[in-house]
């Protein structure tokens, strides 16, 4: 009787300090996001504020541009996603799905292409886009990325799993390979896709690094980089209405991750699909 | 009759390996062809090849006398059954069925949800279309499933939406994959059924690929034994069963393992292997031919009888089920009928022309 509950306290312990230590700065931040202006600079720790306070908010959305970094941040988001999987799943169909010359090769590419990271080409991509002078447009944040060998290797991952005669009867039933791809293997994929929406969408709408690099105009900017606006102009004094704005900026994807947690999961471990 | 479909020397190599050799297969207007085989003879192949899902290397494909080499599975018109049903498992059994005759009959847009229902002439379309599959699936008896997922049906419903799938776009040719091993030994006799009716209704032909012979004998107005990538015989299940073309045919055919007889075995002609079925051959006190008992098998409407022949050669016989069976080791005579014997020769193993 003792010792099953002894045998949980530890391990209980250890992911309550784990989880503490992770969840303190999101903590904070929203305690910061809800108290009023003399609360936040105190010499005693208070987590919980006196009131709530909604200016802080209020300011968030009305007094900056807020409202118009989450803007750029969707569209940025749904265009490099809109690309992505425009490309990757007739990609991925084909190494799965069909044979011809040079398939095991293009393919090796594809896995060696993921070992490659974004920092490496950063550069000559910047360097061409500003010979094309594309630098500073919304496509210069989402062409970057249209291309990924981790959503073309996941979804051939997922689609070699599924029985080539599905995709004979297709071809039986007057289907071109394009309404293929469309109507057959991407809906069976489904799953596998949502999984990556979200590693796509977490990536991008939290990167910092290209839209630092491949824009200046402060209408382009991003959430993150729009944060960082927003505190060079405050010097750091309005830390209320700057935690709430980070509230804003995380909120989307925790609400997304938590909606669509069941079909990550799904589509991460990429079970098998039976017919 | 004329042929529907016709397959002249065709050659398929994957790489280096000849899959099919110069194979030529005729198919009959109306008729019910099986292509029967062991695995790795190239039955499957050879359908695909007339579904248009594979090109031949090298040979000729001719759907109603003109050569349709170019064209696609769809342009042929043939409907094709896979092992493996190839349900769309998004789809409902309604949609399933539906499909090619939404690809037929729906322009692209007219394919898209609600937007489509506004381009001319979708609607009335989309009226034929729920009538046939309604059609289709009363005479299937799968009116109650229209509405249900294919991971929420039994083996032998998946098989019928995909029978159905292939009888709502009336084609010219059914091809049938191995259509009936994925199901229980009960059910695949049921079904053997259903698919003979589907024929006789719709009066097209049928090419029917398996490995179980009996399926083929029970169904098929003609039978192609492949073996090895070649067409072995080719001819009606009668004709398969009493003049077999060589021994591999010989084996292949007959519900009971035919017996190979070598010279010394008992019965000698001009040195000839002789296959005897063991339904041919049963106990007789005058028997020509001897061997020791070593098992029988009571099956209640027979007794198969294992023996052994003097040189160590086993034959199996079949008694009837009143038959007084000796202990093991007994000696058995057995008779035979003369013109019962099949005479194959020793090193080609082609059938010999004359029979004794």
């Amino acid at each position: 009787m003792n010792h099953p509950i002894r045998s949980r306290v530890l391990p209980l312990v250890l992911l309550l300090t784990g989880a503490a230590v992770i969840l303190l700065p999101f903590v904070w931040m929203l305690s910061l996001a809800f108290k009023p202006r003399d609360e936040i600079f105190t010499t005693t720790i208070e987590f919980l504020p006196s009131q709530i306070e909604w200016s802080n908010f209020t300011f968030a959305l009305t007094e900056t541009d807020i409202p118009l970094f989450l803007w750029n941040g969707l569209v940025m988001v749904t265009g490099i996603l809109f690309f992505q999987i425009l490309f990757a799943v007739p990609c991925a169909y084909a190494l799965a799905q069909r044979r011809f010359a040079g398939r095991g090769l293009l393919f090796g590419l594809v896995v060696a292409a993921l070992l490659v990271p974004f920092h490496v080409t950063a550069i000559p991509i910047f360097l061409g886009f500003a010979q094309i002078g594309i630098l500073n447009t919304m496509w210069a944040l989402i062409l970057p990325f249209i291309q990924t060998a981790f959503g073309i290797f996941l979804f051939r991952q997922f689609f070699a799993q599924l029985p080539a005669d599905l995709f004979d009867a297709a071809r039986v039933d007057g289907m071109s390979e394009t309404a293929i791809v469309w109507r057959i293997a991407f809906p069976l994929a489904l799953p596998a896709a949502t999984a990556f929406a979200i590693f796509s969408v977490t990536a991008h709408w939290n990167d910092l690094f290209w839209p630092l690099i491949a824009t200046t105009d402060p209408n382009l900017a991003t959430p993150p980089r729009g944060i960082l606006y927003f505190r060079d102009q405050e010097s750091g004094d309005n830390v209320g209405p700057l935690m709430a704005a980070a509230v804003i900026v995380t909120a989307p994807l925790v609400i997304a991750f938590l909606l669509a947690q069941r079909k990550f999961i799904q589509g991460i471990a990429a079970g098998g699909l039976k017919g | 009759m004329s042929a529907i479909l016709e397959l002249r020397d065709v050659t398929r190599r994957f790489g280096d390996k000849t899959v099919l050799d110069k194979v030529s297969i005729t198919i009959a207007q109306g008729s019910f062809t099986a292509l029967l085989g062991a695995s790795g003879c190239g039955k499957s192949t050879s359908l695909r090849i007339m579904a248009g899902l594979d090109r031949p290397t090298s040979g000729e494909v001719l759907l109603g006398g003109s050569d349709v080499s170019g064209l696609s599975a769809y342009e042929r018109n043939v409907a094709m059954v896979f092992q493996s049903y190839a349900l769309y498992p998004h789809l409902t059994v309604a949609q399933n069925i539906a499909l090619p005759l939404t690809m037929r009959h729906l322009s692209a847009l007219g394919r898209v949800p609600f937007l489509g229902s506004l381009v001319p002439g979708a609607a009335e379309a989309r009226r034929t279309i729920l009538s046939k599959v309604g059609e289709a699936a009363e005479s299937l008896g799968l009116a109650e499933l229209l509405d249900r997922k294919p991971g929420q049906l039994s083996g032998g419903q998946k098989q019928r939406v995909a029978l159905g799938r292939a009888l709502v776009r009336d084609p010219a040719l059914f091809l049938l994959d191995e259509p009936l091993s994925n199901l229980d030994a009960r059910l695949r006799i049921r079904m053997r059924s259903e698919i003979s009716a589907l024929h006789r209704r719709t009066g097209k032909a049928f090419v029917y690929v398996t490995h179980d012979q009996t399926e083929a004998m029970a169904m098929a107005d003609q039978i192609v034994v492949m073996i090895g990538g070649d067409v072995a015989q080719a001819g009606a299940p009668r004709e398969l069963y009493e003049r077999p073309a060589n021994r591999d045919v010989a084996a292949f055919i007959g519900h009971n393992a035919i017996n190979f007889l070598e010279p010394g075995d008992g019965i000698d002609v001009d040195g000839a292997i002789v296959g005897l079925r063991p339904e041919d051959l049963a106990p007789a006190a005058t028997g020509a031919l001897t061997g020791r008992l070593e098992s029988a098998e009571y099956l209640g409407s027979e007794i198969v009888l294992s023996l052994r022949s003097a040189k160590g050669t086993e034959i199996r016989a079949i008694a009837p089920a009143d038959f007084d069976v000796p202990a093991p080791g007994s000696e058995v005579r057995l008779g035979y009928a003369p013109h019962k014997l099949h005479l194959f020769d020793a090193a080609t193993g082609v059938r010999r022309r004359t029979t004794p």
